[in-house]
């Protein structure tokens, strides 16, 4: 057998890349924080070594998650890398239930970018960050010679506070849940590749890519049962839902009909062989409600910047366990499991 | 989607399923030849919409997965060339050859490139002038006359640096050859849609004529090959095969002569090995004399180790219709689409792949 190596595929976010976290990361960095496998690390900020505590108040606890951002090209319909680098950490700390505070950004540039580039990439952070109310506050250059990297990569780092008593994880879905989807899918990874690949069937794609936590705000202001939320960015919704089920130890069931698309999605995912399913998103959220409060969680959804088509999709299920089901338009059903493989690499 | 949106409309879909259901119909084992069917009944739960007495087979219509390892044996020890930039479609770049895969080598810094078209492997090929680019071409009478077309484009052209691994083949041939063999028994054929725009309906006459058995050439949405499912059933219980297109939107009798043009022009039909079956008389296709230039099998010394089959991998009977992938001792244990030991596990066209993805892992 020749050498093993690390393919495009352990990038996917799909199966691969849950495989090598599991096998090579996990086991030498294991600890109980890491072990969650949540958007975030939620830990309590108070020293350990000194409680100082009022008996049963919940301590205050902080998010924090960091993020590569290796996308190509740099810029696309709707967004760009910088953009990008901001959203998606916001997104990672607020899908846990925190207010995000605080990111670093640190900047691996090829010689010969643009600095004009640059500039623009900069100023559209300035502008996420303003509208999603976090401050960079720490950054970091390093510029490599040219062929070592691809234009340019992003990393951010990010951290939020976490309100008392909030509970969510994607291993808290409750049998009875609603799955609430925040708006239509495959928007971003179409429109990324429609740019990198000078697709000229339509020129509507449009990434969804958007700062979540001002929804996600207003989604815990309306309910206290809340119990699993996730962006579903690479490997798609799918993928996500597979994770919710596997961690959560539940079935999930979704209704093909009810998965809100915009038609030029759809078409252009039928052209290319994409199932939507699987298609990133970067500006979309997936939550798991009670179903007494699902309705009226959807309403508040509805009424923010990026919900206005929420739908409830399917429901959390006893059985089967650790699977995803589909009802299909048609009538049948079929099983939905994690992206394999590398469908569109270098989307985030 | 206007077009797609009213083929997969619920309320018809029901209303056929209970056709099917109803029908008086012996158990028969229907065989969807074409890969992209095999998808769309998994992708849309149609088995579950049919009654235990018909029986859906798989057949040998996936074109990564008929590919032998012999040819991507040639198409990596190509790749490994340093003056070679190998171009291919993606699904081709997972399929373990008998020693390693161009996903392998590709990592290790072998220069392979993945594309949809192979018109874009001439626009590489005009954009590298220093290099050798080849075309690792698999495919059925769909993809080829693109092939063609490239190769006549190239010569137009005078791209000299354009080569070609010509493994592309052809549907009838392959279900004669099944139907030949004792081994399966079939009662009637869903022919491939995509081929059939090419080729049309009168390639497939032979079957009815010699073998007495239906054909319904069909679309890929589920309404399609619910149809097609009932018109295989009606014309069992009638008792009157022949071949009927159900995929009138798309599949003309007389196929696409332009298209048929290019093939005759460009190739010569020739034996081909399928993985499986074997050699099958006259069922693929070679550059025709005027176009040897272009064959990378002339213009390379293609040195490989002989080929070896991976052991227990049983993709060759199931693109026989012989087994199913649950038969299969590595199916979802060694076998699967991160680690993938057999072709059909590996194409999205793949029956295995399609039985791990949507449905029975048991």
């Amino acid at each position: 057998m020749p050498k093993a190596r690390i393919i495009l595929g352990h990038g996917s976010g799909g199966k691969l890349s849950h495989d090598l976290i599991e096998s090579l990361f996990l086991p030498p960095f294991t600890n109980p924080i890491l072990e969650a496998c949540d958007d975030s690390a939620v830990f309590p900020v108070t020293d350990s070594s000194k409680p100082f505590q009022h008996q049963g108040e919940p301590e205050e606890r902080i998010a924090f998650t960091t993020d590569s951002y290796v996308v190509k090209p740099l810029f696309w319909p709707g967004g760009d890398i910088g953009k990008l680098a901001v959203c998606g950490t916001v997104n990672d700390l607020a899908m846990v239930g925190a207010i995000p505070l605080y990111l670093s950004a640190a900047f691996v540039i090829e010689e010969g970018l643009p600095i004009s580039s640059l500039r623009r990439i900069v100023t559209s952070m300035k502008r996420a960050a303003k509208e999603a109310r976090v401050k960079i506050v720490a950054g970091d250059t390093k510029v490599v010679e040219r062929g070592s990297a691809d234009g340019l990569f992003i990393n951010t780092t990010g951290v939020g506070i976490l309100p008392r008593g909030a509970r969510i994880s994607g291993s808290n879905a409750q049998v009875g849940d609603m799955i609430i989807l925040s708006g239509t899918i495959g928007d971003h990874g179409i429109a990324v590749l429609s740019e990198r690949e000078g697709l000229v069937f339509s020129n509507n794609f449009k990434s969804d890519v958007a700062p979540l936590n001002h929804m996600v705000q207003a989604m815990l202001k309306t309910s206290h049962k809340i119990h699993a939320m996730r962006d579903p960015t690479r490997g798609g919704l799918a993928t996500t839902l597979k994770e919710i089920a596997q961690q959560s130890k539940v079935g999930i069931q979704i209704i093909e009909e009810q998965i809100p698309i915009r038609e030029e999605v759809a078409a252009a995912c039928e052209i290319l062989g994409y199932d939507p399913l699987y298609v990133a998103n970067e500006g979309k959220v997936v939550a798991c409600v009670a179903p007494e409060d699902a309705e009226r969680v959807v309403q508040v959804m509805r009424k923010t910047r990026y919900g206005g088509e929420a739908a409830i999709i399917g429901e959390v299920l006893p059985e089967p366990k650790a699977r995803v089901v589909m009802k299909t338009k048609v009538g049948g059903t079929r099983i939905v499991d994690m992206l394999t493989g590398d469908m569109l690499p270098r989307i985030c | 989607m206007k077009f797609i949106d009213e083929f997969r409309n619920s309320t018809v879909g029901q209303r056929l399923a209970v056709r099917i259901k109803e029908r008086n119909t012996r158990p028969v084992n229907l065989m969807e030849v074409c890969g992209t069917h095999t998808v769309a009944i998994f992708k849309h739960g149609i088995r579950q919409l049919l009654p235990k007495k018909v029986n859906m087979l798989s057949g040998p219509g996936c074109p990564v997965c008929v590919t032998p390892n012999s040819d991507i044996d040639k198409a990596i020890a190509l790749a490994q060339n340093p003056s070679v930039i190998l171009v291919t479609f993606g699904d081709m770049m997972k399929v373990p050859g008998s020693y390693s895969s161009l996903h392998q080598v590709k990592a290790a810094g072998a220069d392979i490139r993945v594309v949809y078209s192979v018109l874009d492997a001439l626009r590489i090929a005009k954009d590298n002038p220093r290099k050798s680019v080849v075309f690792f071409g698999v495919g059925f009478e769909t993809t080829a006359p693109t092939t063609a077309s490239a190769i006549l484009e190239a010569e137009r052209l005078g791209i000299d640096n354009f080569f070609f691994l010509c493994v592309h083949k052809l549907i009838p041939p392959a279900m004669r050859a099944l139907l030949n063999s004792d081994e399966v028994h079939i009662d009637g054929f869903i022919c491939p849609g995509h081929v059939s725009t090419i080729i049309g309906s009168q390639p497939y006459e032979f079957i009815p004529r010699e073998y007495g058995m239906p054909c319904v050439i069909a679309g890929f949405e589920p309404l399609d090959i619910l149809q097609a499912i009932d018109m295989l059933l009606e014309q069992l219980s009638a008792e009157e095969p022949r071949v009927v297109i159900q995929y009138r939107r798309a599949v003309r009798k007389d196929g696409n002569p332009i298209a048929l043009k290019y093939l005759s022009t460009v190739f010569e039909v020739t034996d081909a090995c399928w993985r499986g079956i074997g050699t099958i008389p006259k069922s693929g296709l070679k550059l025709g004399q005027q176009y040897q230039r272009f064959d990378a099998e002339c213009a390379f010394k293609i040195v490989s180790r002989p080929p070896k089959e991976a052991a227990g991998c049983r993709c060759g009977d199931i693109l026989r219709g012989a087994s199913t992938p649950n038969e299969c001792s590595l199916f979802a244990k060694a076998c699967a689409p991160e680690h993938p030991v057999g072709p059909c596990m590996v194409s999205t066209e793949g029956t295995c792949s399609a039985w791990y993805l949507y449905g029975s892992k048991e």
